[in-house]
Formats: C-alpha cells, sequence, structure tokens
C-alpha cells in the first residue's frame, strides 16, 4: 500500500492531517542574516555569513538537505577559470558571454562568478564533493590533468569547465551549514518582505512565512536579508501531471523571491526576455533520452541502419575525428559550454555540433529515424566518462537513470540509447533534445532577468542582497549558485554586523497575517489552487506571449488583477499545503506583473531578447539598446534607463578587476 | 482488503510515483522529511510505509530513494509516459529493449563512477 487512493479504499475512511495544525500562531525568529532560499546558493549564503561569526537562518520551501533545482546533483561546473589548468581567465569568459549576449547579462556578476568559481568549487570539495578523479579510473584521458587530477568537458584544451561527481552536492552543502550553525527552518512559504515602517523601498528587516505543514505563521526579524530563491516555472504553464518528471525545477518553482522583492520596492531588470519553454518539462525526464549535447556531449549519433550523423564545428566545417569534438576549432579562443544561462553564443565561443542540415537531411531520406546515440562507438574513457560519471551525478541522474537504466538492463558498452522520436526540425536544435519542439511554442520561460544587483550583490534595498543563478540579473547554472550565494552571503553578513537593530512594522505584519490566511477563511466552495495557477499560465502564455503589443500587455494586467481579486480572492485551502500553494499563485501574479510591465517599458523589439512589440516592430533600433530596470513606489511603477556597460560606469571603476577588488572582500 | 466499492475521485497521473517495499521499510519516514514538494505523509498506521499524497508533485529527483536507510524499500517509477520512451537497441543483436518491460534483461551491476 503506498497512496492514498489505496489507504481509503482499505480502510474505508479519509486519514486525518498527519501534521499538528496551529493556525494563527505566531513564532518570532530573531537573527542577523536571514537567507530566503534554502537550495545551493542559499546553503552557501548562510555557510559563508556564519563563517562572518554572524547568526543565520534559512528559510526553505522544501526541505534544505535536497531542495532546490541544484538540490539533485550536479556533474559540471562552469566558468572554473582560476583553475590551475585553465587557460581562459576570468575576463575573457565575462568578455565572452557579454558579447555573446549583446551586453544582455549582468557582466559584473559573471565576474564575480568566474572570479571565485573556482573557490567555491574547492570548498565543495573540503566539504566531501569529489572534484577529482581519486581512483584514477581516467588516467590518460584527454580530459584529465594528470597532476591535479581535475577532469574536464565540452573543451578539453581550455580546461576551464570541471567535471564534477556531485550527486551528493546538496546534502554536503547542507551538513556543513548546519555544522556551523546555521539555523534552518525547512516547509515554509515566504510570504512577503518587511520593510522599516512598512514602506515599499524601505530598509528590509526581515520577512513572514507561513510553515505548510502546521500552517503556523513566522516572523523573521534580520538585520541584512539575502534572496536566493529559484525560477518561476510555473508561471507560463501549470501542468505537472504531464510536465513535472521532464522539469528541471520542481513544483517549487513559483517566482516567490522574485515576487516578495517587487512588492517590497526592489528593482529589476531585463524581466521583458522570455525564451522559449525548452525545459519546462514538455518532453521526457532530463538526460533520459540518447542525445549528443549537454552531459552527453559528443556522443556519437546514427540513425536506424547504424549511419552516423557528421559533426560540424561553430563555423560549419567539418569535423573527421571524434576528438574534435572536444577541442576548439581554427578561430576559437575557447568554447564557453552549455547551460550558463545565456541564450546565444557568438561563433568563436560556441560548441562543436551535430550538422545544421539535420532536419533536412532526415526530411530527405538520407538519415532514417529513429535515431540512437551510440556510445559504444566512444573509447571506453569517455563512454564511462559520460555514462557513469556524468550521468549519475548530474541533476536528477543518479536514481532516476543511472540507477533505473542498469537495474533494466542497459549497457552502454553493448547498447544504443534511442533518441526521442519528432518531428525532423527537433532535431535542429542540438542542445536537449529531450525538449525542443515538444514544448508548446506558447510556453515561455523567463530567461535571464532578475533582480537587478551592484558590485556587493545588493539590491536597491538597504538591507537586501540576491544570488542564485536563475534570480539574478547575470547569472547562470548550478556553479554560479554557489559562487553568488557565497559572496552575497558574506556581504550581507558585513552589512549585519553595523547595521541598526531591525525594527519591524507591526501594522505590516498584521495587514500579512491577515492575508495569509485569508484561503483558509472562504466558503468551502471556492476553487482550488491549481485550477487557479493553470488560468494564470493562460493569460501569461496568451497576453505576454513571444508576440505582444501595448494592448494586450495592459490587458494580461488587467486580468491577472481581476484573477486576484476574484477567483484567487475566493479559492480555499483544506490543508497548510493547499495554503502554501494557493500562496505561490499570489506570487506568480506578481511576478507576472512584474514581467508585463517590463515588457510595456521595452517600446522597440528586440531580437537577442526574443521580444517582439507588434506596435513597434522595428528590430534592434539603436536607441533602444539599453537596459530599463523597474521598480514600484507606492505602488506604481518607477523606470529608468541604464547602459548596458553600467557596471564599468560611475559610481564604478572602468574595469572588472579593479570594481572587483574594491567590492569583493574577503 | 475490503470488497467495497467507494467514491474516490478518478487515479491521479501519473499515479504511483514511488513504490515501497513494506518487508523492507523501517518507517522511519526520512523520505517524508525530505521530500522537497511533500509529496509523501507519514502513515497514520504507524507500521505501515509512508502514503504518496501528491504525486503530481514530483520532480523525480530520487532524493527519497537516495535518503532511504534500507535500499530496495523504496523505488521511483518514472511516470509511464516516460518509461515508454526510454528504448534502446544492443547493438550486435538489434534486440530492443525498453524501460518497464515485461520480461527485462538481467541488470547490469556496474556502478557508477567514484
Amino acid at each position: 500500500m503506498s497512496t492514498w487512493h489505496e489507504y481509503v479504499q482499505r480502510n474505508g475512511t479519509l486519514p486525518e492531517w498527519p501534521y499538528p495544525i496551529n493556525y494563527d500562531k505566531v513564532n518570532e525568529v530573531v537573527t542577523d542574516v536571514l537567507v530566503i532560499g534554502g537550495g545551493v546558493a542559499g546553503c552557501r549564503a548562510a555557510i559563508s555569513a556564519a563563517g562572518k561569526g554572524v547568526r543565520v537562518a534559512i528559510l526553505e520551501r522544501g526541505h534544505a538537505k535536497r531542495s532546490g533545482a541544484g538540490g539533485a546533483g550536479v556533474d559540471h561546473w562552469h566558468g572554473a577559470c582560476t583553475n590551475p589548468c585553465s587557460k581562459v581567465t576570468p575576463e575573457m569568459y565575462t568578455n565572452a558571454c557579454y558579447e555573446s549576449m549583446q551586453g544582455y547579462t549582468g557582466a559584473h556578476v559573471r565576474y564575480i562568478i568566474t572570479r571565485e568559481g573556482w573557490d567555491t568549487l574547492q570548498e565543495c570539495e573540503a566539504m566531501g564533493v569529489r572534484i577529482r578523479d581519486v581512483n584514477d579510473e581516467f588516467k590518460g584521458s584527454d580530459f584529465r590533468d594528470e597532476a591535479t587530477k581535475l577532469t574536464f568537458a565540452y573543451d578539453y584544451k581550455n580546461r576551464h569547465v570541471v567535471r564534477v561527481w556531485g550527486y551528493n552536492i546538496k546534502p554536503a552543502v547542507y551538513e556543513e551549514a548546519r555544522k556551523r550553525g546555521v539555523a534552518i527552518y525547512n516547509r515554509m512559504m515566504p510570504t512577503s518582505l518587511l520593510t522599516e515602517g512598512g514602506r515599499q523601498g524601505g530598509r528590509v528587516v526581515g520577512a513572514t512565512a507561513v510553515n505548510t505543514r502546521t500552517g503556523e505563521f513566522y516572523v523573521f526579524r534580520a538585520r541584512a536579508t539575502v534572496i536566493a530563491t529559484g525560477g518561476a516555472g510555473r508561471l507560463y504553464d501549470f501542468e505537472p501531471e504531464v510536465t513535472a518528471s521532464g522539469s528541471m525545477s520542481d513544483v517549487n518553482s513559483a517566482g516567490v523571491g522574485q515576487a516578495i522583492g517587487w512588492n517590497a520596492g526592489a528593482e529589476f531588470v531585463c524581466m521583458e526576455k522570455t525564451s522559449p519553454g525548452r525545459l519546462t518539462g514538455h518532453a521526457y525526464a532530463p538526460y533520459s533520452m540518447g542525445g549528443a549535447h549537454n552531459t552527453y556531449h559528443g556522443t556519437p549519433i546514427v540513425d536506424a541502419d547504424g549511419k552516423e550523423v557528421p559533426w560540424v564545428d561553430a563555423f560549419g566545417r567539418p569535423l573527421q575525428k571524434t576528438s574534435e569534438r572536444f577541442q576548439p576549432t581554427k578561430g576559437q579562443p575557447f568554447i564557453l559550454g552549455e547551460g550558463i544561462g545565456i541564450s546565444y553564443y557568438l561563433e568563436p565561443f560556441r560548441n562543436n555540433a551535430l550538422a545544421p542540415d539535420l532536419p533536412e537531411r532526415i526530411r530527405e531520406g538520407e538519415f532514417k529515424l529513429p535515431l540512437y546515440a551510440d556510445l559504444t562507438r566512444l573509447p571506453e574513457v569517455e563512454r564511462r566518462n559520460i555514462f557513469g560519471m556524468m550521468v549519475g551525478n548530474e541533476g536528477k541522474t543518479r536514481i532516476p537513470i543511472y540507477d533505473t537504466y542498469t537495474r533494466a538492463g542497459f549497457d552502454p558498452d553493448k547498447d544504443m540509447l534511442q533518441a526521442p522520436v519528432m518531428d525532423p526540425e527537433g532535431y535542429l536544435h542540438s542542445n536537449f533534445w529531450s525538449a525542443g519542439i515538444n514544448a508548446p511554442p506558447t510556453v515561455r520561460s523567463l530567461a535571464g532577468g532578475g533582480f537587478l544587483v551592484d558590485w556587493d550583490l545588493r539590491t536597491n534595498l538597504e538591507g537586501l542582497y540576491a544570488a542564485a543563478g536563475g534570480t539574478i540579473f547575470g547569472g547562470g547554472c548550478h556553479g554560479e549558485s554557489h559562487t553568488t550565494g557565497r559572496y552575497a552571503g558574506r556581504h550581507a553578513a558585513d552589512y549585519a554586523r553595523t547595521a541598526p537593530e531591525p525594527v519591524v512594522d507591526k501594522k505590516q505584519v498584521a495587514a500579512e497575517k491577515s492575508r495569509a490566511y485569508a484561503a483558509l477563511k472562504q466558503d468551502k466552495k471556492g476553487i482550488g489552487w491549481k485550477e487557479i495557477n493553470v488560468a494564470i499560465g493562460r493569460i501569461m502564455r496568451d497576453y505576454c506571449g513571444r508576440y505582444k503589443n501595448e494592448t494586450t500587455l495592459n490587458l494580461g494586467l488587467r486580468l491577472l488583477k481581476e484573477l486576484r481579486e476574484t477567483e484567487l480572492a475566493s479559492a480555499y485551502a483544506s490543508n497548510p499545503h493547499e495554503l502554501g500553494r494557493l500562496l505561490e499563485c499570489q506570487s506568480l501574479i506578481s511576478v507576472g506583473e512584474l514581467v508585463m510591465k517590463s515588457s510595456l517599458q521595452r517600446r522597440a523589439s528586440s531580437a537577442i531578447l526574443d521580444f517582439h512589440r507588434l506596435d513597434y516592430p522595428e528590430m534592434d533600433p539603436p536607441e533602444w539598446q539599453k537596459l530599463l530596470p523597474v521598480k514600484q513606489v507606492d505602488g506604481r511603477v518607477k523606470a529608468r534607463e541604464l547602459p548596458l556597460d553600467f557596471h564599468l560606469k560611475p559610481p564604478y571603476s572602468p574595469t572588472l578587476e579593479e570594481n572587483y577588488q574594491r567590492h569583493a572582500g574577503t | 482488503m475490503s470488497d467495497k466499492v467507494y467514491m474516490v475521485p478518478n487515479p491521479p497521473t501519473p499515479n504511483r510515483v514511488v513504490s515501497f517495499d513494506p518487508d523492507v521499510c523501517i518507517y522511519c519516514n526520512r523520505c517524508v522529511e525530505v521530500c522537497p514538494t511533500d509529496v509523501f505523509v507519514p502513515n497514520p498506521d504507524k507500521k505501515q510505509p509512508p502514503l504518496v499524497l501528491y504525486p503530481e508533485e514530483c520532480w523525480y529527483c530520487g532524493g527519497c530513494v537516495e535518503e532511504c536507510p534500507r535500499p530496495g524499500a523504496i523505488t521511483m517509477f518514472h511516470p509511464t509516459q516516460q518509461r515508454i520512451s526510454v528504448n534502446w537497441k544492443r547493438k550486435d543483436t538489434g534486440e530492443l529493449y525498453r524501460l518497464g518491460m515485461k520480461n527485462p534483461p538481467p541488470p547490469n551491476t556496474r556502478p557508477p563512477s567514484g
């Protein structure tokens, strides 16, 4: 007996809620640094803050031991530019990202990440995460450095992407946080940031939250706060019955950090940038299908008759040997690598890939479906590294793929793993075949925008810092989350040591408590959280899709407000779990408003942002090559303009390194 | 097992994200404790494995299996639409296999790297 259905049919009774419920009970927690979000970024922020001798608390939506998009593991660590084998400097890496994105990524954040990524990874090693081939399993391979035993991905020559045996990375950072005395509050749904005097734009002095098992209310008072939450995977689409297994973020991904920041008056940038929802879960479980890229990078692809699909370099020139897939080609200083939170790569930094005319050649009958990933064609060290090391340590691969497949008899030495069978167009996008064409084109994802932070990773609000790959402008992926968390945590701690005593506004707390519990006091006829979430997705897809105009955006904003004031205001929650999910719907609406209001500010179309204004169809007019940060002041949107290279303009210094030296601290 | 027929909502999709072996499970509820999305709850009968209450909130990280102190007590199941998609072909013989097939081949016992 494993399921609720089995239980009720066997017992003929409904099981009662298993946890003691204490709605209205208020718990007060006082700390120096409060970290909201206990994923890898949050745990790292907490560890570095605690290392400075201040009191630290983590407010976590799930359970911090395994939660977060990075909680399920990692197999390669990007931007480890200062490792002893790297031929790529932080400047080179940062500029490659910045130029590829035509300036639409936070280069200061990228620089911080590449300056400190390797140090951050070495700390993971000290916490018990293996980052070296200590068993000499890959001795003599092209991707291994014999002296350090480090192994590398994508670009075996330049060696800035380090392969990591990181299936246990989250339990490791969690245990380290506990060892440092961090107070971890699990199962907490954050509902607001508290500000001095309850004023939007005031100094942040803490947060409120509801426990989703007991229903108890929490008031956190903190001298400094770090937001280290994740993305908003539920914003454009909500059908977890179909998508949860294929998604790269769990159902807690509801934009809660962005929402509470936006409502407190924090400034955001590039939130108008969305991209097709490749990773929203509409296809297959991550890494579950044969492919040639990302974790499977370099794997030979053959057709149904065993004919191999050719590879080309970034400039379209054919590659002859398998080993060339892992090397930069003529005209390339280095290869950046995939999964770093940028949506476009200039050729000098782009990966080698399968021939881009593959869809056409499938249509013409040259290659016969289905395709297979034929790992047997690789040398043993490469094969074992891809299926055994990379698959086995990357997020959602240890149990879901490696363990499940090998128990079912899959043997990479003998078997070819089938690639998805799909419309030939689907084979164009080389990275992640397991998504691509299977995601409906109307489903978008937030794509690179976030909190606008300064060189301290502080937001515009005093006392509020931000970290995590998916939450700040200029973030990235797994390693980037660790590194920004570590940096934001130490800056928050420095601030907390001199910050005045945090005083919360009683009226703000009371209003927040009443808002948080509203769904418990409704008529039981009110609709539930899932239906509301689905409706939010509908509004976003229809009114803030790839194409939009001022009218659709304003209509979308009106409908989000309607939904909030009508269906959501009368929604009913039967227990603390449903209450948490309903409060997430409130957050999603706030994030939707933020995206639409940001979109209204950009009165031009932009190719790099994949942003199409039907009322301003001209693509990339030069006067619109700028950032348009938005925040709320007294409930009204306040926008401004910022040059793309603001991070090198006054009050900052003119070079990356000077700024870093001035701000990094220790 | 009661023979009574009850009015119950349709089975959820996915239906069964994990299964427990009651002979191996020691009811420690560690999986319940760490699941990031609260898929499980402790069983009201304390001598029984946890109950899957919110299967559609599972994102299949496998954390519950890693956390389990008793190997084999808990098994993660991909949803049927994913299992049916996972196919492989033995290169030498051309035999076709799939995850969840009726007569599966013997397990590959090689552990992951490290």
